[in-house]
């Protein structure tokens, strides 16, 4: 494990908000990382898990509130500013988001080629090595993503995200709809990739299983805040009742779900 | 809700929509003008805009050709004019018909695929995937369709003009006793090139149209399967619509 670190964070979100039709989703997040460290934001569905994600990533701008990555505030950049903090970044999305025209190996030397400009070559090389990193063999390559299980599915979105080095990860319920078994060989692959490349992970799940595993801390998110955040091994031991309605699965208790 | 107020709400509406559009075509416009370019994008929809929309054209076209010699050989007749039918069938296909029949099967054919594709695109988080990947869907995906639209049709419509002047002189040859030779003669010695290239000039606004009708109304589709088709039928609605009105204004101006 790392140590915890005193360096600046990686990432930080400070008193985000954002409003939908008049329904607040986010109520002033805050929330930092500190660099090669994994942060695992749970929560019950509705609760601005993926929303928080996205702004995370800078997909979508916060109502108010800054975003910093490595202390650029990420919500004040043009958009050539941000895609160049984009080639720091690998994300891996809930239902893998697959170009569909392109086959497996074009979509993970995806980057490669289309924004670093690397020959198809060489590209194809290291997007076959990266395949074979997340157990996928040589062959799956030419095939196109409509061709293959959801769990392949997820292992090539990986094999995307990580194939250009990036220096932070986000995954998106990364084992949510999986099978127990496939889960956990995402979940390995997700903790060794993350540690070969000495990266920061974030992650969302509503997934207590991921969340322990791929975690060294968790937060919990609720009604659009982070109202408990600590060490993923002491999660059992929190006082705090909603976190344990949560990783108990109970119906009842202070949480009331839609 | 006061009337005065419904009329500002809806004008407000209409306003603020039209000014997305503007906001949308001029992102498209540059990511389509200016480096960098992905060459191989455009190939392909070169490929599914131009190449597999011929068969489509084609038909239309020479069916076109064909009904409208009936026609205008039946008007023509009332007044013994019958004689000017191939001067009349090739003015009309390639100042009017031609450009506006293969923008319109354009705006079915092609308007719908790229509303569906990338509708479908948001709905699955691929265009967020390629921001995450540094690549910009304006130029990824916004920029070759347009291009692929603007050089497309207007050769589209120079082979529908040819096959729909064609399908006027089989109808004439075969079924109404004109001599083929003097049909050809008569019509290439008519014809100025202004009416063909006035034409190739309205089918470039139309490809623009067409193209990003299609791209408008599938990037800003939202809510998963329904909002795709919602989106698509938007698409080709208003590419249509909007094919007929820039034909007018544009046809009064190239006169």
């Amino acid at each position: 494990m790392s140590p915890v670190s005193t360096a600046a964070p990686k990432l930080e979100m400070r008193g985000v908000t954002k409003t939908f039709e008049g329904r607040r989703v986010l109520d002033g997040v805050d929330i930092a990382i500190q660099p090669g460290r994994s942060l695992v934001i749970i929560g019950a569905s509705g609760q601005g898990k993926s929303v928080t994600l996205k702004i995370a990533v800078g997909l979508m701008r916060p109502d108010a509130g800054q975003v910093f990555m490595d202390g650029d505030d990420m919500t004040e950049l043009t958009t050539a500013e941000r895609s160049r903090l984009h080639g720091k970044l690998g994300m891996l999305f809930q239902g893998s988001a697959l170009f569909d025209s392109l086959t497996v190996w074009q979509n993970v030397a995806f980057r490669l080629i289309n924004a670093d400009k690397i020959p198809r070559k060489e590209a194809r090389a290291r997007a076959i090595d990266a395949l074979q990193r997340v157990g996928l063999p040589r062959d799956v390559a030419d095939r196109y993503p409509a061709e293959i299980s959801g769990g392949m599915q997820k292992r090539v979105g990986l094999a995307r995200a990580v194939a250009a080095h990036p220096e932070i990860l986000f995954f998106d319920e990364p084992t949510t709809g999986l099978d127990p078994i496939t889960s956990d060989v995402i979940n390995d692959l997700i903790i060794e990739e993350v540690r070969r490349l000495g990266c920061t992970a974030v992650s969302i799940t509503d997934v207590m299983a991921s969340a322990r595993k791929i975690g060294d801390e968790i937060a919990m998110l609720l009604g659009g805040k982070i109202v408990w955040r600590g060490p993923a091994k002491s999660i059992d031991e929190a006082d705090n009742a909603y976190v344990q309605q949560f990783i108990n699965g109970r119906a009842h208790g202070p949480i009331t779900c839609v | 809700m006061n009337p005065v107020r419904a009329i500002g709400a809806s004008s407000f509406d209409l306003l603020q929509s039209a000014g997305r559009l503007a906001v949308f075509a001029a992102r498209g416009v540059m990511a389509a003008a200016m480096p960098p370019f992905f060459g191989r994008q455009l190939v392909r929809q070169l490929y599914a805009i131009g190449y597999f929309s011929l068969p489509v054209v084609g038909l239309t076209a020479v069916f076109t050709g064909a009904a409208l010699a009936l026609n205008i050989y039946t008007g023509g007749a009332r007044f013994n004019a019958e004689q000017i039918m191939p001067q009349i069938v090739a003015l009309g296909i390639t100042r009017e018909l031609g450009p506006v029949l293969a923008a319109l099967m354009l705006a079915g054919r092609v308007s719908a695929a790229i509303a569906a594709e990338i509708g479908a695109m948001r709905a699955t988080e691929q265009i967020d995937a390629l921001q995450t990947l540094s690549t910009d869907p304006y130029r990824y995906l916004i920029g070759p369709r347009l291009t692929a639209g603007v050089l497309t049709l207007p050769l589209l419509t120079l082979t529908g003009d040819i096959i729909g002047i064609a399908g006027g002189w089989l109808v004439a040859v075969a079924t109404l006793k004109f001599n083929g030779t003097i049909y050809i003669a008569n019509t290439w010695n008519f014809l100025q090139p202004w009416d063909v290239i006035s034409g190739l000039i309205k089918s470039a606004m139309f490809g623009f149209i067409v193209a990003l009708m299609g791209c408008y109304h599938g990037f800003n589709s939202s809510g998963g399967a329904r909002g795709v088709g919602r989106s698509t039928t938007n698409a080709v609605v208003s590419a249509a619509v909007l094919v007929f009105a820039t034909d007018y204004i544009m046809t009064s101006l190239l006169r």
